[in-house]
Protein backbone atom coordinates (compact mmCIF):
# COMPACT_ATOMS: atom_id res chain seq x y z
CA UNK A 1 0.00 0.00 0.00
CA UNK A 2 2.95 2.27 0.07
CA UNK A 3 5.54 3.45 -1.99
CA UNK A 4 8.07 6.01 -2.97
CA UNK A 5 8.25 8.64 -5.64
CA UNK A 6 9.12 12.23 -5.93
CA UNK A 7 7.74 15.58 -6.42
CA UNK A 8 8.93 18.25 -8.12
CA UNK A 9 8.36 20.93 -5.68
CA UNK A 10 9.35 24.95 -5.50
CA UNK A 11 12.37 23.96 -7.90
CA UNK A 12 13.71 20.90 -6.22
CA UNK A 13 13.09 17.06 -5.67
CA UNK A 14 11.40 16.19 -2.94
CA UNK A 15 11.10 12.61 -2.86
CA UNK A 16 8.15 11.16 -0.71
CA UNK A 17 8.67 7.53 1.26
CA UNK A 18 6.24 5.18 2.74
CA UNK A 19 3.53 6.99 1.57
CA UNK A 20 -0.26 5.77 1.29
CA UNK A 21 -0.25 6.19 -2.81
CA UNK A 22 -4.32 7.79 -1.71
CA UNK A 23 -2.65 10.98 -0.41
CA UNK A 24 -4.18 14.65 -1.57
CA UNK A 25 -1.16 16.60 -2.24
CA UNK A 26 -1.91 19.04 0.63
CA UNK A 27 -1.50 16.05 3.16
CA UNK A 28 1.90 15.60 1.23
CA UNK A 29 2.99 18.93 1.72
CA UNK A 30 1.99 19.65 4.72
CA UNK A 31 2.62 16.45 6.50
CA UNK A 32 5.64 15.07 4.48
CA UNK A 33 7.50 17.78 2.82
CA UNK A 34 7.53 20.44 5.31
CA UNK A 35 5.26 23.17 3.62
CA UNK A 36 2.64 24.25 5.52
CA UNK A 37 1.74 27.42 3.66
CA UNK A 38 -0.94 25.21 2.07
CA UNK A 39 -3.77 25.39 4.44
CA UNK A 40 -6.33 22.39 5.07
CA UNK A 41 -9.48 23.67 5.87
CA UNK A 42 -12.68 22.10 4.09
CA UNK A 43 -10.44 19.91 1.78
CA UNK A 44 -12.94 19.83 -0.54
CA UNK A 45 -12.27 22.28 -2.58
CA UNK A 46 -14.77 24.83 -1.69
CA UNK A 47 -12.58 27.86 0.58
CA UNK A 48 -9.07 27.85 -1.72
CA UNK A 49 -7.11 28.07 1.59
CA UNK A 50 -4.79 24.89 -0.42
CA UNK A 51 -4.41 26.64 -3.40
CA UNK A 52 -1.51 25.89 -4.72
CA UNK A 53 0.22 26.03 -8.57
CA UNK A 54 0.17 22.65 -10.56
CA UNK A 55 2.61 23.63 -14.35
CA UNK A 56 1.62 27.36 -13.53
CA UNK A 57 -2.49 26.56 -13.07
CA UNK A 58 -4.22 27.37 -9.69
CA UNK A 59 -5.77 24.50 -7.95
CA UNK A 60 -6.97 23.00 -4.51
CA UNK A 61 -4.23 21.08 -3.85
CA UNK A 62 -6.75 19.38 -1.68
CA UNK A 63 -7.94 17.88 -4.72
CA UNK A 64 -4.90 16.66 -6.28
CA UNK A 65 -3.66 12.91 -5.96
CA UNK A 66 -0.24 13.67 -5.05
CA UNK A 67 0.88 10.60 -6.50
CA UNK A 68 -0.35 11.40 -9.79
CA UNK A 69 1.44 14.47 -9.76
CA UNK A 70 5.15 13.42 -10.09
CA UNK A 71 6.29 15.21 -13.34
CA UNK A 72 4.80 18.51 -12.87
CA UNK A 73 5.98 21.73 -11.46
CA UNK A 74 4.59 22.03 -8.20
CA UNK A 75 4.35 25.81 -6.50
CA UNK A 76 3.43 26.56 -3.30
CA UNK A 77 3.44 30.26 -1.59
CA UNK A 78 6.87 29.03 -0.46
CA UNK A 79 8.20 29.07 -3.60
CA UNK A 80 6.64 32.28 -4.81
CA UNK A 81 9.92 34.14 -4.35
CA UNK A 82 12.75 31.72 -5.39
CA UNK A 83 15.54 33.97 -5.62
CA UNK A 84 15.65 35.98 -2.31
CA UNK A 85 15.28 33.35 0.77
CA UNK A 86 12.95 34.97 3.12
CA UNK A 87 12.25 38.24 1.45
CA UNK A 88 8.49 39.01 0.23
CA UNK A 89 6.95 39.54 -2.85
CA UNK A 90 4.91 42.67 -3.82
CA UNK A 91 1.41 40.57 -3.20
CA UNK A 92 2.34 39.69 0.40
CA UNK A 93 3.97 43.10 1.02
CA UNK A 94 0.57 44.38 -0.46
CA UNK A 95 -1.38 42.34 2.31
CA UNK A 96 0.22 43.22 4.98
CA UNK A 97 0.50 47.45 4.22
CA UNK A 98 -2.99 47.25 3.35
CA UNK A 99 -4.07 45.25 6.42
CA UNK A 100 -5.76 42.79 4.12
CA UNK A 101 -4.30 40.02 7.32
CA UNK A 102 -6.86 39.58 9.96
CA UNK A 103 -6.46 35.65 11.21
CA UNK A 104 -4.00 34.62 7.96
CA UNK A 105 -5.72 31.47 7.45
CA UNK A 106 -6.81 32.01 4.20
CA UNK A 107 -4.18 34.43 3.87
CA UNK A 108 -1.72 32.32 1.43
CA UNK A 109 -3.93 30.62 -0.46
CA UNK A 110 -5.24 34.27 -1.43
CA UNK A 111 -1.39 35.30 -2.03
CA UNK A 112 -0.98 32.01 -4.54
CA UNK A 113 -4.45 32.77 -6.05
CA UNK A 114 -3.56 36.35 -6.81
CA UNK A 115 -0.16 35.55 -7.95
CA UNK A 116 -1.60 33.22 -10.77
CA UNK A 117 -3.76 36.44 -11.64
CA UNK A 118 -1.23 39.09 -11.94
CA UNK A 119 1.02 36.44 -14.60
CA UNK A 120 -1.81 36.19 -16.92
CA UNK A 121 -3.23 39.84 -16.27
CA UNK A 122 -0.70 42.35 -14.95
CA UNK A 123 -3.68 45.11 -15.83
CA UNK A 124 -7.00 43.11 -13.48
CA UNK A 125 -10.19 44.94 -12.99
CA UNK A 126 -12.43 45.16 -10.49
CA UNK A 127 -14.34 42.97 -12.00
CA UNK A 128 -10.94 40.35 -12.75
CA UNK A 129 -9.77 40.68 -9.44
CA UNK A 130 -13.01 39.87 -7.61
CA UNK A 131 -13.52 36.70 -9.92
CA UNK A 132 -9.92 35.55 -9.75
CA UNK A 133 -10.17 35.14 -5.90
CA UNK A 134 -13.76 33.90 -5.78
CA UNK A 135 -12.80 30.48 -4.94
CA UNK A 136 -10.52 31.73 -1.77
CA UNK A 137 -13.00 32.42 1.10
CA UNK A 138 -12.07 35.04 4.07
CA UNK A 139 -14.41 34.98 7.15
CA UNK A 140 -12.76 37.78 8.64
CA UNK A 141 -11.38 41.23 6.39
CA UNK A 142 -15.29 41.60 4.11
CA UNK A 143 -12.47 41.40 1.54
CA UNK A 144 -12.47 44.87 1.08
CA UNK A 145 -9.06 45.12 1.98
CA UNK A 146 -7.90 42.07 0.14
CA UNK A 147 -9.44 44.12 -3.47
CA UNK A 148 -7.18 46.71 -2.06
CA UNK A 149 -3.87 44.84 -1.59
CA UNK A 150 -4.51 43.67 -4.82
CA UNK A 151 -4.71 46.87 -6.50
CA UNK A 152 -1.59 47.83 -4.52
CA UNK A 153 0.18 44.68 -5.85
CA UNK A 154 -0.74 45.40 -9.17
CA UNK A 155 0.68 48.72 -9.45
CA UNK A 156 3.61 47.64 -7.90
CA UNK A 157 4.20 45.23 -10.16
CA UNK A 158 3.82 47.16 -13.31
CA UNK A 159 6.00 49.68 -11.78
CA UNK A 160 8.97 47.25 -11.22
CA UNK A 161 8.74 46.15 -14.64
CA UNK A 162 9.18 49.33 -15.65
CA UNK B 1 -2.10 -0.22 -4.64
CA UNK B 2 -0.86 1.68 -7.66
CA UNK B 3 -0.91 5.07 -9.21
CA UNK B 4 -0.43 4.92 -13.41
CA UNK B 5 -0.28 7.92 -15.15
CA UNK B 6 -1.13 6.87 -18.85
CA UNK B 7 0.31 8.54 -21.96
CA UNK B 8 -2.28 8.33 -24.33
CA UNK B 9 -5.79 6.77 -24.34
CA UNK B 10 -4.35 3.14 -25.89
CA UNK B 11 -2.16 2.59 -22.72
CA UNK B 12 -5.46 4.04 -20.05
CA UNK B 13 -7.13 1.11 -21.67
CA UNK B 14 -4.68 -1.22 -21.37
CA UNK B 15 -3.83 0.21 -17.52
CA UNK B 16 -7.78 -0.07 -16.91
CA UNK B 17 -8.05 -4.16 -18.32
CA UNK B 18 -4.67 -4.76 -16.54
CA UNK B 19 -5.81 -3.49 -12.87
CA UNK B 20 -9.78 -4.80 -12.86
CA UNK B 21 -11.80 -2.39 -10.08
CA UNK B 22 -9.31 0.81 -10.94
CA UNK B 23 -10.62 3.69 -10.16
CA UNK B 24 -10.25 6.68 -13.45
CA UNK B 25 -8.83 10.18 -11.76
CA UNK B 26 -9.47 12.73 -13.86
CA UNK B 27 -9.54 16.52 -12.76
CA UNK B 28 -10.10 14.89 -9.02
CA UNK B 29 -12.34 17.35 -7.89
CA UNK B 30 -15.29 14.94 -7.25
CA UNK B 31 -13.02 11.87 -6.47
CA UNK B 32 -11.07 13.51 -3.85
CA UNK B 33 -13.42 14.94 -1.33
CA UNK B 34 -14.44 11.22 -1.44
CA UNK B 35 -10.86 9.97 -0.96
CA UNK B 36 -10.40 12.92 2.11
CA UNK B 37 -13.52 11.79 3.66
CA UNK B 38 -12.99 8.26 4.18
CA UNK B 39 -15.84 7.61 2.19
CA UNK B 40 -14.49 5.92 -0.74
CA UNK B 41 -11.27 3.26 -0.98
CA UNK B 42 -9.09 3.10 -3.74
CA UNK B 43 -7.80 0.31 -5.19
CA UNK B 44 -5.51 1.25 -8.10
CA UNK B 45 -6.02 4.31 -9.99
CA UNK B 46 -5.28 5.29 -13.48
CA UNK B 47 -4.75 9.08 -14.00
CA UNK B 48 -5.68 10.07 -17.17
CA UNK B 49 -5.12 13.56 -17.03
CA UNK B 50 -2.02 14.37 -18.60
CA UNK B 51 -3.13 12.50 -22.04
CA UNK B 52 -2.95 14.78 -24.84
CA UNK B 53 -5.43 13.23 -27.25
CA UNK B 54 -8.03 13.46 -24.60
CA UNK B 55 -7.75 17.57 -23.73
CA UNK B 56 -8.61 20.11 -26.21
CA UNK B 57 -11.89 21.14 -28.86
CA UNK B 58 -11.22 21.20 -32.06
CA UNK B 59 -14.12 22.17 -34.56
CA UNK B 60 -15.20 19.37 -36.82
CA UNK B 61 -17.34 20.45 -39.59
CA UNK B 62 -20.68 21.11 -37.67
CA UNK B 63 -20.00 19.81 -34.74
CA UNK B 64 -17.54 20.55 -31.94
CA UNK B 65 -15.06 17.77 -30.73
CA UNK B 66 -14.13 18.10 -26.90
CA UNK B 67 -11.57 16.00 -24.96
CA UNK B 68 -13.10 13.57 -22.60
CA UNK B 69 -10.45 15.13 -19.74
CA UNK B 70 -10.61 19.29 -20.89
CA UNK B 71 -11.31 21.10 -18.01
CA UNK B 72 -14.24 23.45 -17.35
CA UNK B 73 -12.05 26.82 -17.38
CA UNK B 74 -11.11 25.80 -21.52
CA UNK B 75 -15.02 25.70 -21.72
CA UNK B 76 -15.27 28.94 -21.35
CA UNK B 77 -13.38 30.13 -23.74
CA UNK B 78 -13.41 29.96 -27.94
CA UNK B 79 -14.05 27.88 -29.67
CA UNK B 80 -16.86 26.59 -27.12
CA UNK B 81 -17.96 30.37 -26.10
CA UNK B 82 -18.20 31.20 -30.22
CA UNK B 83 -19.48 27.58 -31.09
CA UNK B 84 -21.99 26.46 -28.19
CA UNK B 85 -22.39 29.41 -25.93
CA UNK B 86 -24.83 27.40 -23.71
CA UNK B 87 -21.44 25.18 -22.61
CA UNK B 88 -19.44 27.89 -21.56
CA UNK B 89 -21.94 29.75 -19.58
CA UNK B 90 -22.54 26.38 -17.76
CA UNK B 91 -18.42 25.89 -17.57
CA UNK B 92 -18.41 29.15 -15.75
CA UNK B 93 -20.68 28.63 -13.36
CA UNK B 94 -18.69 25.16 -12.21
CA UNK B 95 -17.26 25.49 -8.74
CA UNK B 96 -14.07 28.28 -8.28
CA UNK B 97 -11.38 28.95 -10.62
CA UNK B 98 -9.12 26.45 -9.08
CA UNK B 99 -12.11 23.82 -9.36
CA UNK B 100 -12.60 24.55 -13.25
CA UNK B 101 -8.79 24.31 -13.71
CA UNK B 102 -9.05 20.77 -12.74
CA UNK B 103 -12.72 19.90 -12.94
CA UNK B 104 -13.02 17.81 -16.40
CA UNK B 105 -16.08 17.63 -18.73
CA UNK B 106 -15.62 13.76 -19.21
CA UNK B 107 -15.72 13.71 -15.17
CA UNK B 108 -18.70 15.44 -14.97
CA UNK B 109 -20.01 12.54 -17.63
CA UNK B 110 -18.78 10.31 -15.13
CA UNK B 111 -19.95 11.20 -12.05
CA UNK B 112 -23.68 11.17 -13.34
CA UNK B 113 -24.61 13.32 -10.78
CA UNK B 114 -28.08 14.88 -12.00
CA UNK B 115 -26.79 18.08 -11.12
CA UNK B 116 -23.71 18.38 -12.87
CA UNK B 117 -24.09 21.41 -14.41
CA UNK B 118 -22.80 20.26 -18.51
CA UNK B 119 -25.63 17.82 -18.41
CA UNK B 120 -28.19 19.86 -19.52
CA UNK B 121 -26.46 21.51 -22.12
CA UNK B 122 -25.50 18.49 -23.92
CA UNK B 123 -29.25 17.25 -24.00
CA UNK B 124 -30.64 20.55 -25.06
CA UNK B 125 -28.05 20.41 -27.46
CA UNK B 126 -28.36 16.84 -28.74
CA UNK B 127 -24.37 15.85 -28.09
CA UNK B 128 -23.10 12.30 -27.98
CA UNK B 129 -20.44 11.19 -25.72
CA UNK B 130 -17.70 8.59 -27.15
CA UNK B 131 -16.77 5.53 -24.45
CA UNK B 132 -13.94 3.58 -24.88
CA UNK B 133 -12.77 0.43 -23.65
CA UNK B 134 -11.17 -3.38 -24.57
CA UNK B 135 -13.67 -3.49 -26.79
CA UNK B 136 -13.45 -0.70 -29.05
CA UNK B 137 -15.11 2.42 -28.84
CA UNK B 138 -19.35 3.00 -29.27
CA UNK B 139 -20.93 6.71 -29.20
CA UNK B 140 -24.07 7.24 -27.08
CA UNK B 141 -26.17 10.39 -26.99
CA UNK B 142 -25.94 12.72 -23.96
CA UNK B 143 -30.14 11.17 -23.79
CA UNK B 144 -29.30 7.73 -23.17
CA UNK B 145 -26.16 8.08 -21.47
CA UNK B 146 -27.66 8.24 -17.86
CA UNK B 147 -29.20 5.60 -16.16
CA UNK B 148 -29.48 6.55 -12.93
CA UNK B 149 -28.50 9.22 -10.03
CA UNK B 150 -24.40 8.76 -10.33
CA UNK B 151 -25.01 6.15 -12.53
CA UNK B 152 -24.21 5.73 -16.63
CA UNK B 153 -23.43 3.41 -19.11
CA UNK B 154 -19.44 3.40 -18.54
CA UNK B 155 -18.40 0.11 -17.53
CA UNK B 156 -15.51 -0.89 -15.29
CA UNK B 157 -12.37 -0.47 -17.83
CA UNK B 158 -13.96 2.26 -19.85
CA UNK B 159 -13.31 5.76 -20.10
CA UNK B 160 -15.28 9.11 -21.63
CA UNK B 161 -12.88 9.86 -24.32
CA UNK B 162 -14.77 12.66 -25.98
CA UNK B 163 -17.95 14.62 -26.77
CA UNK B 164 -19.38 15.48 -29.89
CA UNK B 165 -21.67 18.50 -30.11
CA UNK B 166 -23.59 19.76 -32.29
CA UNK B 167 -23.16 23.36 -34.17
CA UNK B 168 -26.19 25.10 -34.12
CA UNK B 169 -27.23 28.34 -35.39
CA UNK B 170 -29.42 30.19 -32.80
CA UNK B 171 -29.18 31.61 -28.94
CA UNK B 172 -28.32 29.51 -25.95
CA UNK B 173 -28.69 29.66 -22.23
CA UNK B 174 -27.57 28.15 -19.27
CA UNK B 175 -29.87 29.01 -16.23
CA UNK B 176 -29.28 27.86 -12.90
CA UNK B 177 -31.13 28.57 -9.26
CA UNK B 178 -28.96 27.55 -6.09
CA UNK B 179 -28.20 29.54 -2.56
CA UNK B 180 -25.87 31.61 -3.62
CA UNK B 181 -24.38 32.65 -7.16
CA UNK B 182 -20.85 31.27 -6.36
CA UNK B 183 -19.56 28.04 -6.31
CA UNK B 184 -22.79 26.32 -5.80
CA UNK B 185 -24.41 22.98 -6.29
CA UNK B 186 -28.07 23.13 -8.59
CA UNK B 187 -30.83 22.99 -6.64
CA UNK B 188 -32.48 23.49 -10.54
CA UNK B 189 -30.95 23.92 -13.67
CA UNK B 190 -31.83 24.52 -17.59
CA UNK B 191 -30.17 24.89 -20.48
CA UNK B 192 -31.93 25.99 -23.54
CA UNK B 193 -30.79 25.91 -27.43
CA UNK B 194 -32.64 27.23 -30.05
CA UNK B 195 -31.86 25.80 -33.71
CA UNK B 196 -33.00 28.66 -36.11
CA UNK B 197 -32.31 26.27 -39.14
CA UNK B 198 -33.83 23.20 -38.12
CA UNK B 199 -36.18 25.22 -36.35
CA UNK B 200 -36.17 23.68 -33.12
CA UNK B 201 -36.07 24.12 -29.88
CA UNK B 202 -34.12 21.85 -27.53
CA UNK B 203 -34.35 21.75 -23.48
CA UNK B 204 -32.07 19.91 -20.61
CA UNK B 205 -33.23 20.10 -17.08
CA UNK B 206 -30.78 19.13 -13.90
CA UNK B 207 -31.31 18.51 -10.55
CA UNK B 208 -34.91 17.95 -11.05
CA UNK B 209 -35.12 13.65 -11.75
CA UNK B 210 -32.80 10.82 -11.18
CA UNK B 211 -30.97 11.68 -14.23
CA UNK B 212 -30.58 14.59 -16.53
CA UNK B 213 -33.92 15.31 -18.30
CA UNK B 214 -35.35 16.60 -21.73
CA UNK B 215 -38.57 18.11 -22.26
CA UNK B 216 -39.45 16.52 -25.66
CA UNK B 217 -43.23 17.57 -25.67
CA UNK B 218 -42.98 21.30 -24.19
CA UNK B 219 -39.94 21.47 -27.42
CA UNK B 220 -42.23 20.27 -30.16
CA UNK B 221 -45.05 22.69 -29.04
CA UNK B 222 -43.17 25.92 -28.40
CA UNK B 223 -41.36 25.13 -32.24
CA UNK B 224 -45.09 24.43 -33.42
CA UNK B 225 -45.91 27.75 -32.17
CA UNK B 226 -43.30 30.09 -32.77
CA UNK B 227 -43.29 32.19 -35.69
CA UNK B 228 -39.50 31.76 -37.32
CA UNK B 229 -37.49 33.75 -39.11
CA UNK B 230 -34.22 33.35 -40.48
CA UNK B 231 -32.58 35.63 -38.13
CA UNK B 232 -34.58 34.86 -34.90
CA UNK B 233 -38.07 33.66 -33.48
CA UNK B 234 -41.20 35.45 -32.41
CA UNK B 235 -42.91 33.69 -29.39
CA UNK B 236 -46.40 35.67 -27.84
CA UNK B 237 -45.71 36.06 -24.09
CA UNK B 238 -48.87 33.52 -23.18
CA UNK B 239 -47.01 30.71 -24.84
CA UNK B 240 -43.86 31.63 -22.95
CA UNK B 241 -46.04 31.29 -20.01
CA UNK B 242 -47.59 27.97 -21.29
CA UNK B 243 -44.32 27.28 -22.18
CA UNK B 244 -42.73 27.26 -18.55
CA UNK B 245 -45.94 25.47 -17.37
CA UNK B 246 -45.10 22.71 -19.84
CA UNK B 247 -41.39 22.53 -18.97
CA UNK B 248 -41.77 22.05 -15.41
CA UNK B 249 -44.38 18.85 -16.31
CA UNK B 250 -41.23 17.46 -17.66
CA UNK B 251 -39.17 17.62 -14.49
CA UNK B 252 -39.48 15.50 -11.76
CA UNK B 253 -38.31 16.42 -8.92
CA UNK B 254 -37.88 14.84 -5.24
CA UNK B 255 -37.63 16.60 -1.91
CA UNK B 256 -33.79 15.68 -0.51
CA UNK B 257 -31.66 17.98 1.84
CA UNK B 258 -30.62 20.88 -0.63
CA UNK B 259 -34.52 21.61 -1.64
CA UNK B 260 -38.24 20.50 -2.30
CA UNK B 261 -39.72 19.08 -5.34
CA UNK B 262 -42.41 21.98 -5.13
CA UNK B 263 -39.75 24.38 -5.38
CA UNK B 264 -37.54 22.95 -7.84
CA UNK B 265 -40.74 22.61 -10.17
CA UNK B 266 -41.68 26.15 -9.34
CA UNK B 267 -38.04 27.22 -9.75
CA UNK B 268 -38.11 25.21 -13.87
CA UNK B 269 -41.29 27.12 -14.64
CA UNK B 270 -39.99 30.28 -13.87
CA UNK B 271 -36.60 29.75 -15.48
CA UNK B 272 -37.87 27.98 -18.32
CA UNK B 273 -40.13 31.07 -18.75
CA UNK B 274 -37.00 33.91 -18.55
CA UNK B 275 -34.58 31.37 -20.73
CA UNK B 276 -37.20 31.59 -23.86
CA UNK B 277 -37.47 34.94 -23.12
CA UNK B 278 -33.74 35.55 -23.54
CA UNK B 279 -34.15 33.75 -27.01
CA UNK B 280 -37.15 35.63 -28.53
CA UNK B 281 -36.60 38.27 -30.86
Amino acid sequence: MSETYALHVNGKDHPVTDAWLGESLLYVLRERLGFPGAKAGCEQGECGSCSVLVDGTLVCACLVLAAASVGVEITTVEGLQPDARGAVSEVQRAFVETGAVQCGFCTPGLIVAVHALLERDPEPDDLAIREAISGNLCRCTGYGRILEAVGVAAAKRREAAR
Amino acid sequence: MSVIIPDSVEAAIAALAAHPGATVLAGGSDLMVEVNDGRRTLADVVSIGRIPELAGVRLDDDELVIGGATTFARLERDPVAAYAPALAYAARTVGSPQIRNAATLGGNLATASPAGDSLPVLLALGASVVVAGAAGERRVPAAEFFIGPKRSVVQPGELVVAVHVPVRRGPQDYLKAGVRNAMVIAVASIAIAVDLDARTVGIGLGSVGPVPLGAPDACEWIAGRARWRADGLDVDERDVVDFGDRVARAARPIDDHRSTADYRRHAVTVMARRALRRCVG
